[in-house]
């Protein structure tokens, strides 16, 4: 893994649009990206070339939060590598062990890649996964800044 | 893990790995130990890896079998198509060869002591294995073979070793506890000469 | 010595079944759901992820059943299951500086940009028992504020000290590939990177005596919270399916900055030293003391002369980690018989020999019913 910034600007611009519209898929409920496909990916057929398998990442944090890496724990994920219409291949990892998850998540990953159906998967599917992330944190940011403590200093003896 | 390189995501890094992953890993897994166990006899890998160019059908299902996202693996001449096929297939990334725990390299001579990693004396484990494509395992000039796995002795008789190649297996034993171990591989099959064995001109 | 004992079949299979009606319990009572486990006792599945060392609710919830409540025991089932699993890679590092805060303190600076939130905190509870919980009474949902347009983003408290040098920086971190104790078995001295992964999963109870221990004077170190936030960060992972970087979710984390004096070196001017802590879940005691025990173990980096347990790295990495306790420890209740037999033949000589009458001797027989 590398760890140089200039790396790491490289590699996330060459993911672009892509890179995004992953994470969201990723990032997705199962139910959601089910009711989805039936709408938009009807009549296409999604071959599976690998998984959906069930695996682990290690998850790394830095030692004071910025400085050198450390194996924090590993978590649980599950790919899946699937073949849309014979032709374009989309992958995926999602946290946790839900297989379908998986599978649909790379089915949508093809599926953004074919230029015809590019825009109604941005628009139904990333933006609408993007809208409910900003909508959960946005309620839980809420919650939490009402437990914000207002100091207010007091006076003691004369002044 | 070795730096993250741009990979050319083609089809073609999808295609070609193993039919059952778990059976088919088994099967190289069971092939490649037994080629090890008994220095001098072949085992075949069969057509369960078709890999890109430069790995032969054994290459590709040695390295299937044995290669995960922790491995050090190093490929000479590899090209963005073999290096996106072996990290879809195996999630490998390729390193340098000094940082390489199995190494396909054209040939084995003095200068792999120098190039990929010996292991220490106290982790002699800790050393690369290299795995060298020839051209035939029957036409080539006569070696004899002794040591740990091999009753008396044995003859083999692989082709296109190269110069100094008994020099170099002898340079190679004299490092023990350390030193690389070597797997010689035809197509789809496997003839192993770990670091243990004794390996003259007969 | 170890002597293979048969039988006792038909007992272990009976046993298991007794364990598996006594977990049920009165069948006239709804069984616990995984999601009533993950939801009402979360902080017991966010211990048994941080501690198991995998990050997986639903999965940490089943093994808090399985274990009827017994958090060591999960533990030790998600370790176990995890060594059923390929590992496929290792994320980028996590940027907490990046979280969604649903809690962060500062005991350091009352005004720190971003503000102090408290969150869901037990702090400032009566801690009396509540009657009325007996029961499934209405719960008010939360009071909510609007934030301002930059909650949620707040910087580091020690990345603010550290703009003027008052503190030590976080350090070099580039290039190098983190030890990892589940693919190398520890070695002393350890790396600080090793230390972090090995506290991180290290057992809440030991190293919060460990912790204590150095407020108590065995190793002191003057420690105040710089900083401590809970929250959710995302998980990006290099793929190379992909050749960039992706996010594949998001995991709860607790972080805890440590901040305490350092009265400098010859080579280097005083200033506040740092713990770190960082574990999944909400687990700030955790990240308290494990942020005491860190700072502890840097002795060596700030010249204090290593006195107290929690100063002394292989005692605190040898024995934090609560499996492996367990596992030896529990070992001992397991048949010894043979082991024992020859320790009671080895004191009979022994007693012999040091000329103890046959009266006293004969006596010690009645040892043997302890084998029993």
């Amino acid at each position: 893994m590398t760890d140089d910034p200039g790396r790491r600007a490289e590699a996330e611009k060459r993911g672009g649009a892509r890179r995004r519209t992953v994470s969201a898929f990723a990032q997705a409920g199962a139910g959601f990206l089910s009711e989805a496909w039936d709408r938009l990916g009807a009549g296409r057929t999604v071959a599976v070339i690998r998984g959906p398998e069930t695996g682990l990442v290690m998850v790394r944090g830095r030692a004071g939060g910025g400085g050198a890496p450390f194996n924090l724990g590993e978590a649980s994920v599950t790919r899946a590598s699937v073949r849309l219409d014979g032709e374009t291949v989309g992958h995926a990892m999602v946290l946790g062990r839900d297989g379908e998850r998986a599978r649909l998540a790379a089915a949508f990953d093809a599926l953004w890649q074919v230029e015809a159906a590019r825009g109604a998967v941005e628009r139904e599917v990333v933006a609408a996964v993007e809208a409910a992330i900003a909508s959960a944190d946005r309620d839980r940011r809420a919650e939490t800044e009402a437990t914000k403590v207002d100091f207010f200093t007091m006076m003691r003896g004369e002044d | 893990m070795p730096a993250n390189r741009p990979i050319d995501l083609s089809s073609r890094a999808v295609e070609g790995g193993f039919a059952n992953p778990v059976f088919d890993a088994q099967a190289v897994f069971a092939a490649v130990l037994q080629a090890i166990s008994r220095p001098g006899t072949v085992a075949d890998c069969g057509s369960r890896a078709a890999p890109p160019a430069p790995l032969s059908p054994a290459q590709g299902a040695i390295l299937l079998a044995l290669a995960d996202a922790e491995t050090g693996l190093f490929v000479e001449a590899a090209d963005a198509a073999l290096e996106a096929w072996l990290g879809f297939q195996t999630g490998a990334r390729l390193t340098e060869a000094a940082g390489a725990e199995i190494a396909v390299a054209g040939r084995f001579d003095r200068s792999a002591l120098g190039r990929f990693p010996l292991g220490t004396l106290a982790y002699p484990d800790r050393s690369a294995t290299l795995i060298v494509e020839v051209p035939s395992f029957n036409a080539g000039p006569p070696l004899r073979l002794s040591g740990p796995g091999v009753r008396g002795s044995a003859e083999i008789r692989p082709a296109g070793l190269g110069e100094g190649f008994v020099a170099a297996r002898r340079a190679n034993r004299a490092l023990a506890p350390c030193g690389l171990d070597l797997l010689l591989t035809c197509g789809s099959r496997v003839l192993a000469l770990p670091r243990s064995t004794l390996v003259e001109e007969a | 010595m170890y002597v293979a004992v048969k039988g006792g079949e038909a007992a272990i299979a009976n046993a298991h079944r007794l364990l598996a009606d006594r977990r049920r319990g009165d069948r006239s009572v709804p069984a616990l759901t995984l999601s009533q486990i993950a939801g009402q006792l979360a902080l017991a599945v966010d211990r048994v992820m941080a501690e198991g060392s995998l990050y997986d609710p639903e999965l940490a919830a089943m093994a808090v059943r399985q274990s009827r409540g017994d958090l060591i025991e999960a533990i030790f089932l998600i370790r176990a299951y995890r060594t059923t699993l390929p590992r496929f890679a290792a994320t980028r590092p996590i940027d907490t500086a990046a979280m969604v805060i649903e809690r962060r303190i500062s005991a350091t600076y009352k005004d720190v940009p971003g503000g102090q939130v408290l969150g869901p905190t037990f702090d400032y509870t009566h801690r009396l028992i509540e009657p009325e919980m007996a029961e499934d009474a209405p719960v008010a949902a939360p009071a909510r504020r609007d934030p301002p347009e930059d909650a949620g983003h707040a910087p580091r408290v020690t990345d603010i000290l550290g703009d003027e040098a008052l503190i030590e920086a976080d350090g070099e971190g580039k290039g190098a590939e983190p030890a990892d104790l589940t693919r190398t078995p520890l070695a002393f001295p350890a790396s600080r990177d090793l230390r972090l992964q090995a506290l991180a999963r290290g057992d809440e109870g030991f190293l919060l005596g460990l912790g204590y221990s150095t407020q108590r004077g065995f190793g002191r170190t003057h420690p105040f919270v710089g900083e401590i936030r809970i929250g959710e960060v995302e998980v990006e992972v290099d793929l190379p399916e992909f050749g960039f970087p992706v996010v594949i979710g998001r995991v709860r984390v607790t972080e805890c900055q440590m901040v305490s004096q350092f009265t400098g070196s010859k080579a280097v001017a005083p200033k506040f030293s740092r713990g770190y802590g960082l574990v999944f879940g909400q687990l700030e005691r955790k990240a308290m003391a494990m942020s005491l025990v860190d700072r502890a173990l840097r002795a060596d980096a700030f010249d204090e002369e290593r006195r107290a347990p929690a100063q002394d790295e292989e005692f605190v990495l040898a024995h934090c980690d609560n499996v492996q306790a367990t596992g030896f420890v529990e070992h001992l209740k397991l048949p010894h018989y043979v082991d024992f037999q020859a320790e009671l033949e080895l004191l009979r000589k022994m007693r012999k020999a040091a000329g103890a009458t046959d009266e006293t001797v004969s006596g010690s027989k009645g040892d043997v019913e302890v084998v029993q």
